[in-house]
C-alpha cells in the first residue's frame, strides 16, 4: 500500500517555524499554498509528536528533484489513515484491532524508516528532527523493523525506492518549480490528466453455479508506477465491490465514490435486463473515473491492481488481506464505538452531519421527484403516439380536410419525437447524477460514523485513564497517538469535504442546467413545428382568398 | 319586434339560400365569457333583415349562469342552473346596442326548443346542444354539472347553440324561437300548446323504416355512414386527447415538488442557494402554467364534441328520409296491391291468394252488385291512394332537395369551423411553447448562476 504521509503542521499556514525543514517545507509550503486551500490544510492541524517527518513522502519514491512535486501529491494524501511514523509504530500493535489501517500505519512505518538512508539530502534524519516526533521516531524505528506483513506493500515500496532515478520519473514529475505548481494543480486541469479509464463491452459469463457480468475496462496512462501505458482487464461487480471496500479501510474518512446498487430497487427478477446493464456500466465507469480524479485515491494501490491485474492475478491479491471474521468484528466494534463519537463531536463536523442528513433528505426527494418525471413523460409520450394517427383516420372521411388533418397529425408525430429526445436527454443527464448523489450520501453517512468512530477509541482511551482503569503507563502515549489519529482523520475528512462539496455543486448545477437546456430545446423544437404549421395554414388561405377574386 | 313572426306550423317551405356571409359569423366557439361579449350575428342578421324577420341586428348571449333552488315536477327539492339569456338590437347607423329583452333559462327549456325544431324541421340539420352530462372527463376535470368550470363551458356551449340558430337562414324566423328569445312565462306551455310531441315521428316507426325501407337516396345513405364515421372518429380523438391531457398535466405538476425540495434545500447551501431558490420559483410558475393551458384545450374539445353531436342531427335528417321514403314505398305498395285487388275483381281472375277470395270460393260466390260495390270502393281508394302517392312523392322529393341543400349549408360550416378549430389548436400549442421556453429561460439562468 502506498503510504499516506501526513503533511507536517509546517505546511499549514500556522507552523512555519519547522526548523530544519524549513527550506523543504517552505518550498512546499509555498507550492502548496499556491494550490487549492483543501490540499495545502490536508494534515494536522497542530504540530505535535504525533508529526510524521517530510521524510515518508519523498519516500513514496519521487526521488530528490521530483521531491516537492512527490510531497505536493502526497500532500493530497488524506490524513485517514495515520501515516505518521510515530503513530504508526505506537498502533501497529493494534494493527489487527484496527482493522487494516494499522497495516497500512505499519506499512507507512516501515516505508518512513527507509527513506532515512534512501532520499539523498531531501530529508535530512528521519523525523528525528522533527519537533516533537523525536521520541516516537525512535520506537517507530524499532518498531518498524519487526514488522513483516504485506508482503505487497514492501514491494511496491521497494519498487518505488528503485525510481530515484529522473530517467523514470513520469512526465507528470517536473522538476522546476513553475512545473510543480503545475503539479500541485494539475487535478484542476483535465489536459494533465494521466490516467483514463472507460468501462464498456458487458459480457454475460455463465458458469455451472452461476451467471455474472463482466465489463472490460480499458487503463491508459502515462505514468511511471505503472508498467505499461495501456491496459485491459475485465472486471465482475464483485471486483468493483471488493476495490471500494479496500478504499474504505485505507481511507475511512475520505469520500469514496459510491458504487451503483448490487440490486435494482424495484424488485427486478431479471438482472440482467439491457436497460439495468447499460445504467450499470455508466455508473462504473463514473466510479472509476472519480477514483482517477481522486488526489489521493487515485494512487491507491488497490486500485491499481484493480485496474491492471490479470483476473488470477487479482483473485491472489484479493486473498490477502483481514479475513471476513476481523472485518465483521470491526463493523460491530465501529457501531459501538460511533454512538460514543457522537458525544463529542467537535461543532464543524457537527454541522457538517447536519448537512449530510438534510442534504441526503432533499436528494432522495430529488431523485424520486425526478423519476417520477420521467415515468409521467413516458406515459405522456405513450399516450401522445396514439394522438397523430387518429388525425389521419379522420382524414379518410373527409374531402375537403384531408390536408389539414394529415399536416396536425405530422406535427403531433413531429412533438412525439421531441419528446422521446427530451426523456432520453433526461434520463442522460440527470437522472444518473441525482442518483449517484443519493449513494454519495449514504457514503457520507458512512464517512460520519467511521470519524465518529475514530474519535471513540480515543474519547474511550481517555475515559480509561480519567478513571485509572487500565495501565495508566501507557494510555497517556496512546492517548497521544489516538489524538493525532483523530486530527488527521478529522483534517482528510475536512479537506475532501469542501473537494466533494464543490464538486457536488458542479455536478448538480451541470445536471440541471443540462435538463433545463433539454426542456427548452424540446419547446423550441415544438414551438417551429406548430409555427410553420401555420404559416403553411396562412399562406393556403391567402391562396385560396386570391383564386376567389374574380 | 313590430313584425309579426312567421307561422311556424309553415313547414317545408324552401327558404331561399342567403350566403352566409363571413366565416366567421358569431359561430366561433370560445366565446368571450364576458357579459357584453355577444357576437353579432352577422350573416344570420343579414338574412333577418332581408326577410324582414327582425329589422335590426340582433346580438344574442347567454352572459351568465346561476345555481337556484326550486321544485321539480314531483315536488322534490332540486338545484339546477338557470342560465341568463339577454338579446340586444344594433343600430346600424351607430353600432349601438340596446338590451331589448333578458330572461332566465335553464337547460332542460333549450331541450325543449330543440325537441321542438327537430319535429318542425326534419329537413334541417338542426344545432345540437352542448352535452348534459360531462364526458371524456380526464381525471383532473370534474364530471359533476355543478362544477364552476363545467357550468362556464355550458354557457359558452349555449351561447353557441342560439348563435347558430340564429343564424341559420330557416330556423331564425321561427315563432318559438323567437318567443325562446323574448316571452319568460309561458313559453313552456306556448310550445307544448303546438302539440309538436304528438307530430313527432316514433322512434319504433323510425327503427322500422331503416330496416326496410329498399331504395333509399344513396346520397342519404352515404350522409349516414359519414356520420357515423365522424362519430366514431371524434370520439376517439376525444378520448385519446382526454388522456394525453391528464399525462400532460401530470409532467408539468410533478415539476411543481422541485420548486418546494429547491427551496428547502436552499436553506442549507451557502453558494447554491440562491440559485436554487430561484429556479424553484420557475418550477412553481411552470407547474402551475398547465392549468390555463388545459382549460383553453377544453375549449377546442368542446368545439369537435360540437360536430360529435351534430353526427346525430345528420342522422336525425336521414332517418327522417328514411321514413319518408318507407311511407313512400309502402303507401306504393299498397296501392299497387290494390289496383291488381281492383284488377281481380273486375276480371274475375284471382292471381293471387286472398282471404276474401277463398272465403268467396268456400262460402259462395259474392253477387255481381257486391263485387262492383266493392270494386268502386276500391277504385275510390285508389284515387285516393294515388293522390296521396303523387303527394307523397312530391313531398319526399321536397324533403330530399331542401334537406341536401342544407346538408351542403352544413358541410361548408363544418369545413370552416374544424379548419378553424385545428388552427386554434395550433395556436394554443405554440403559445404552450412560448411558455415552456420562457420558463426553463430562466429556470436554466438560475442554475448557471448556482
Amino acid at each position: 500500500m502506498r503510504g499516506r504521509p501526513l503533511l507536517p503542521s509546517s505546511l499549514s499556514s500556522s507552523a512555519e517555524d519547522s526548523g530544519p525543514f524549513l527550506h523543504l517545507a517552505g518550498v512546499r509550503n509555498s507550492q502548496a499554498r499556491a494550490s487549492s486551500p483543501p490540499r495545502a490544510r490536508w494534515g494536522c492541524a497542530r504540530p505535535g509528536p504525533a508529526l510524521v517527518p517530510a521524510v515518508p513522502r519523498l519516500r513514496s519514491g519521487r526521488g530528490a528533484g521530483a521531491g516537492p512535486a512527490g510531497e505536493a501529491r502526497e500532500a493530497r494524501e488524506p490524513m485517514g489513515t495515520l501515516g505518521g511514523a510515530g503513530l504508526a509504530a505506537a498502533a501497529a500493535g493494534r494493527a489487527r484491532t484496527l482493522g487494516m489501517e494499522g497495516e497500512r500505519r505499519a506499512s507507512q512505518a516501515r516505508s518512513s524508516g527507509l527513506p532515512a538512508g534512501g532520499a539523498d539530502g531531501e530529508s535530512p534524519g528521519g523525523g528525528t528532527t522533527f519537533p516533537g516526533s523525536s521520541g516516537s521516531s525512535a520506537l517507530l524505528q524499532a518498531e518498524v523493523l519487526d514488522l513483516d506483513e504485506d508482503e505487497d506493500d514492501l514491494e511496491v515500496f521497494s519498487k518505488d525506492a528503485s525510481l530515484m532515478d529522473m530517467n523514470s520519473f513520469s512526465p507528470m514529475m517536473p522538476t522546476s518549480p513553475l512545473s510543480m505548481i503545475n503539479q500541485i494543480k494539475f487535478e484542476d486541469e483535465p489536459d494533465l490528466k494521466d490516467l483514463f479509464i472507460t468501462v464498456d463491452e458487458p459480457e454475460s459469463h455463465v458458469t455451472t453455479i452461476e451467471t455474472f457480468i463482466t465489463y472490460r475496462i480499458i487503463t491508459k496512462t502515462s505514468r511511471g508506477e505503472f508498467d505499461s501505458s495501456e491496459f485491459e482487464v475485465r472486471r465482475r461487480y464483485q471486483d468493483f465491490l471488493w476495490l471500494k471496500g479496500k478504499l474504505e479501510e485505507a481511507h475511512p474518512t475520505l469520500i469514496i465514490p459510491p458504487l451503483p446498487e448490487k440490486f435494482m430497487v424495484k424488485g427486478m427478477v431479471e438482472r440482467f435486463n439491457d436497460d439495468f446493464i447499460e445504467t450499470r456500466r455508466k455508473a462504473l465507469h463514473k466510479f472509476l473515473n472519480r477514483i482517477a480524479d481522486h488526489p489521493t485515491l487515485t494512487f491507491n494501490e488497490d486500485f491499481k491492481i484493480f485496474l491492471t491485474a490479470q483476473a488470477w492475478e487479482l483473485s491472489s491479491h484479493k486473498k490477502q488481506g483481514p479475513g471476513l471474521l476481523s472485518r465483521m468484528g470491526q463493523t460491530v466494534r465501529a457501531v459501538a464505538s460511533s454512538m460514543r463519537g457522537v458525544k463529542n463531536r467537535p461543532e464543524e463536523f457537527m454541522e457538517m452531519n447536519n448537512f449530510i442528513e438534510l442534504f441526503s433528505q432533499k436528494i432522495n426527494l430529488i431523485d424520486k421527484i425526478s423519476q417520477r418525471i420521467y415515468k409521467e413523460e413516458r406515459e405522456y409520450f405513450d399516450e401522445l403516439k396514439e394522438y397523430g394517427p387518429i388525425h389521419i383516420l379522420w382524414s379518410a372521411s373527409e374531402e375537403d380536410l384531408v390536408d389539414i388533418l394529415k399536416d396536425v397529425a405530422s406535427c403531433i408525430d413531429r412533438c412525439c419525437k421531441a419528446t422521446e429526445k427530451r426523456m432520453s436527454g433526461l434520463a442522460e443527464a440527470l437522472l444518473p447524477v441525482v442518483h449517484e448523489y443519493v449513494l454519495y450520501s449514504e457514503m457520507l453517512m458512512g464517512v460520519m460514523r467511521r470519524r465518529d468512530q475514530i474519535q471513540a477509541e480515543l474519547d474511550s482511551k481517555v475515559e480509561a485513564l480519567t478513571y485509572k482503569k487500565a495501565d495508566a503507563d501507557l494510555l497517556p502515549e496512546e492517548i497521544g497517538k489516538l489524538e493525532d489519529k483523530v486530527e488527521c482523520a478529522n483534517n482528510a475528512l475536512k479537506a475532501d469535504w469542501e473537494r466533494w462539496k464543490q464538486n457536488m455543486q458542479n455536478d448538480i448545477k451541470l445536471a440541471f442546467t443540462d435538463m433545463a437546456e433539454e426542456n427548452i430545446h424540446y419547446y423550441e423544437q415544438c414551438l417551429a413545428t406548430w409555427e410553420s404549421f401555420l404559416t403553411s395554414q396562412t399562406n393556403l388561405h391567402l391562396e385560396e382568398a386570391s383564386e376567389d377574386k374574380p | 319586434m313590430e313584425q309579426a313572426p312567421p307561422d311556424p306550423e309553415r313547414q317545408l317551405q324552401p327558404a331561399p339560400l342567403e350566403p352566409l356571409g363571413r366565416s366567421d359569423a358569431g359561430l366561433g366557439v370560445a366565446v368571450d365569457e364576458e357579459a357584453e361579449g355577444a357576437r353579432e350575428e352577422g350573416s344570420g342578421g343579414d338574412t333577418m333583415t332581408h326577410n324582414n324577420f327582425w329589422l335590426k341586428k340582433i346580438e344574442i348571449s347567454v352572459s351568465e349562469a346561476e345555481k337556484r333552488t326550486g321544485r321539480n315536477a314531483m315536488n322534490m327539492q332540486e338545484t339546477y342552473t338557470a342560465y341568463l339569456i339577454e338579446t340586444r338590437s344594433v343600430e346600424h347607423t351607430d353600432g349601438q346596442s340596446v338590451l331589448t329583452d333578458s330572461l332566465w333559462r335553464r337547460y332542460s327549456e333549450f331541450e325543449l326548443l330543440r325537441n321542438y325544431l327537430l319535429v318542425y324541421y326534419p329537413h334541417i340539420v338542426v344545432p345540437p346542444l352542448p352535452e348534459k352530462r360531462a364526458e371524456f372527463v380526464w381525471h383532473k376535470l370534474s364530471a359533476d354539472n355543478m362544477d364552476p368550470d363545467f357550468v362556464e363551458r355550458r354557457r359558452i356551449g349555449l351561447e353557441n347553440f342560439l348563435l347558430r340558430i340564429a343564424s341559420h337562414p330557416i330556423l331564425c324566423r321561427d315563432k318559438i324561437f323567437y318567443l325562446f328569445l323574448t316571452q319568460e312565462g309561458n313559453w313552456k306551455e306556448t310550445v307544448n300548446e303546438t302539440g309538436f310531441q304528438l307530430k313527432a315521428d316514433s322512434r319504433l316507426k323510425a327503427l322500422n323504416a331503416t330496416f326496410r325501407v329498399k331504395n333509399p337516396d344513396k346520397r342519404f345513405t352515404d350522409l349516414k355512414h359519414y356520420s357515423d364515421e365522424l362519430q366514431s372518429v371524434i370520439s376517439h380523438l376525444l378520448r385519446v386527447r382526454a388522456r394525453v391531457a391528464d399525462r400532460l398535466y401530470g409532467v408539468y405538476k410533478v415539476h411543481g415538488n422541485y420548486g418546494r425540495v429547491f427551496s428547502e434545500w436552499s436553506a442549507i447551501e451557502k453558494e447554491m442557494g440562491d440559485g436554487l431558490q430561484s429556479a424553484g420559483h420557475h418550477m412553481d410558475v411552470y407547474a402551475s402554467s398547465i392549468d390555463d393551458i388545459l382549460e383553453d384545450e377544453e375549449h377546442y374539445a368542446d368545439q369537435l364534441k360540437e360536430y360529435l353531436f351534430y353526427a346525430e342531427a345528420l342522422r336525425a335528417v336521414c332517418r327522417k328520409h328514411e321514413l319518408m321514403q318507407y311511407d313512400l314505398e309502402i303507401a306504393a305498395q299498397d296501392l299497387a296491391s290494390k289496383k291488381q285487388q281492383c284488377e281481380e275483381l273486375a276480371t274475375g281472375t284471382v292471381r293471387t291468394f286472398s282471404l276474401k277470395g277463398m272465403t268467396t270460393k268456400l262460402f259462395g260466390q259474392e253477387t255481381p252488385e257486391q263485387r262492383e260495390a266493392r270494386i268502386k270502393v276500391l277504385e275510390e281508394q285508389i284515387n285516393e291512394g294515388e293522390q296521396q302517392l303523387k303527394s307523397k312523392n312530391l313531398e319526399g322529393r321536397e324533403f330530399v332537395k331542401n334537406a341536401w341543400a342544407d346538408i351542403e349549408r352544413f358541410k361548408e360550416q363544418k369545413n370552416r369551423d374544424l379548419k378553424e378549430a385545428l388552427i386554434s389548436y395550433a395556436v394554443m400549442q405554440i403559445s404552450m411553447c412560448k411558455k415552456g421556453i420562457q420558463v426553463w429561460t430562466n429556470a436554466k439562468e438560475c442554475f448557471s448562476k448556482m
